[in-house]
């Protein structure tokens, strides 16, 4: 049970980290940070990675593959999208 | 690569993460902080290459190639105006992916515990395990399907309206309990399981049914939602999985998407169960409408807007989700311009929740070339209205209705509006006398220093830069 409070733990101030950093967001930039968040959510692409790699059985392996492909459109589109975004913001300095 | 290096990594990986959200609090920072949060998933992704477990590149690298180019062309692909829609589907493959994971790693767990593997035993009767694959295949689901629903109404391909039915809250608690109560049938039987699988079907449904209801005006609140809810399925994953970064990058995106829930709410004056169950947007009443307005509109010409704008000093443009149905951003930069080369002083009032998602006018703004200190937030503007020769309202109407001060019993009481009635003159360029999301009438439109200019907002502000132009 030591090992869930550890993990449990991390989750809470991590949550408290990111209400510090995310509250300094100004609201032009609030697509932005949705969808580069949006990428960063898209974390489960290393689960997914280990699914589709390790190939236990062929279900879980078409479940990863599945993962990764949902994943990777998340991560590559998430941060390109916000990329193209941001590049209009900055622009007009 | 040992254990230690893989989370040592993933360490870097998370600071990457938090160091990247920290850029995005300045335009100038941003685009740095953007590829920061890329390079920790970067490094995230290669070292997990490395685990131990896995035995077969050729799957992964084709989920790459596949999920990379279909990310890839919608992201460059997309117009600014159907962003909205984007991140909702972007939301929604998050979801998607955490509810799989899950899903894969409680099969491989069967599969070694049955195998006899004693690790893996343990981990079916540890709490903490189930639990979160539970928590994670029933969020995932509602993450999924719930964005499907919020892209096919931003797409137009399902009713923006909302589709409400007597009975709607009983329905989804039964579907809430049902979905959990199948899910304990799994920690109790891990080997069925089928009802893993019949717990996502209904916590699908779910999804389906918490974003029909709710319509076109408050789907800002919705994507916020979505946002935090895909984000909160990763972290579950990562109690699944005992993943740190999951956990961390999970928990921060999970509390953006609070952060910016509570905003949008906070600017409807309205509660976030009201926003996913209570009514809004019913019909008004048709006489009401004809006593506000009858008699009191006054309609207005592009030549008299032209020069009502070329002897003002100070111009505020108030932009709503009119504007990006319209296309118009283009059009109001040539004016913006046009106007600040004669001298006069542009600026717009944003509104937080204009348009169908946080800052989207922001980003059509922005894609037009208009610099971003001209972008004023409401409370920034509304103390400075007075001041405000003309304000143009282009495609926007709750956000500008002066009764959310004036009348306690509106379905907008309370809600913060901009205080485009103070100006001097307020011209709302707009297709017809139609409510807007609230469904209830505009006495705006009938003060005495209102102007109503009839018709589509690029052709109006086009034939308005014409007359400048002429005149």
């Amino acid at each position: 049970m030591t090992d869930f409070v550890m993990i449990l733990t991390i989750f809470v101030l991590a949550i408290f980290v990111g209400f510090e950093v995310i509250t300094k967001v100004p609201p032009i930039l609030h697509t932005p940070l949705m969808s580069g968040s949006n990428a960063i959510s898209g974390i489960t692409i290393i689960g997914a990675i280990i699914s589709a790699g390790s190939q236990h059985t062929a279900l879980t392996t078409i479940l990863g593959l599945m993962a990764v492909i949902f994943a990777t459109i998340n991560v590559v589109g998430g941060f390109m999208v916000t990329h193209r975004m941001l590049e209009m913001f900055k622009r007009k300095e | 690569m040992s254990e230690a290096i893989i989370n040592l990594a993933y360490l870097v990986a998370s600071a990457l993460f938090v160091l990247g959200l920290k850029g995005l609090a300045h335009p100038r920072t941003a685009v740095r902080g953007n590829l920061m949060g890329a390079l920790g998933m970067l490094i995230a992704i290669v070292v997990t290459l490395f685990h131990k477990d896995i035995i077969d590149y050729k799957l992964i690298f084709t989920g790459f190639v596949i999920g990379g180019a279909i990310g890839a062309i919608l992201a460059v692909k997309i117009q600014m105006t159907a962003m909205p829609q984007l991140v909702g589907l972007y939301n929604g493959f998050g979801g998607g992916a955490s509810l799989l994971v899950a899903g894969a790693a409680w099969i491989e767990t069967l599969t070694m515990a049955q195998a006899g593997d004693a690790q893996a035993m343990a981990l079916l009767g540890n709490e903490q395990f189930s639990v979160a694959t539970i928590a994670s295949g029933i969020i995932g689901a509602v993450t999924f399907w719930g964005s499907l629903v919020a892209f096919g109404k931003l797409q137009g391909l399902v009713t923006e309206k909302p589709v409400r039915y007597t009975g709607e809250q009983v329905v989804k608690v039964i579907l809430l309990v049902g979905s959990i109560v199948l899910g304990v049938m799994l920690i109790q039987t891990p080997e069925h399981i089928t009802y893993y699988w019949y717990m996502v079907a209904v916590a699908s449904v779910l999804g389906i049914l918490l974003v029909m209801p709710i319509g076109g005006a408050d789907m800002p609140v919705v994507i916020a939602l979505l946002n935090s809810y895909s984000g909160l399925a990763a972290a579950a994953t990562g109690f699944v999985l005992s993943n740190n970064v999951l956990i961390i990058a999970g928990s921060l995106v999970g509390a953006s998407g609070i952060i910016l829930t509570n905003i949008m709410c906070k600017a409807m004056n309205r509660s976030l169960l009201n926003v996913l169950f209570g009514g809004f947007g019913e019909v008004a009443e048709a006489a009401e409408e004809g006593d506000i307005y009858a008699g009191k509109i006054k309609a207005t010409s592009p030549e008299e807007v032209a020069m009502l704008l070329e002897t003002a000093r100070r111009v505020v443009i108030v932009p709503g989700y009119g504007m990006a149905v319209a296309q118009a951003q283009h059009a109001v930069r040539d004016l913006f311009n046009l106007l600040e080369s004669k001298g006069v002083t542009v600026e717009f009032a944003i509104h937080p929740v204009a348009g169908r998602m946080p800052g989207h006018m922001n980003v059509l703004l922005a894609e037009a070339d208009i610099p971003y200190d001209k972008l004023k937030e409401m409370d920034e503007i509304n103390p400075q209205m007075e001041q405000v020769d003309v304000a143009i309202v282009l495609g926007a109407n709750d956000v500008v209705n002066p009764v959310a001060r004036t009348d306690p019993n509106s379905p907008i009481a309370g809600m913060p509006i901009i205080d485009v009635d103070k100006a001097r003159t307020v011209v709302v360029i707009k297709r017809s006398l139609s409510p807007g999301f609230a469904g209830i009438p505009n006495p705006l439109f009938a003060l005495d220093n209102t102007l109503m200019l009839f018709g589509d907002g690029k052709k109006m502000i086009q034939e308005i830069i014409n007359a400048i132009k002429e005149g």
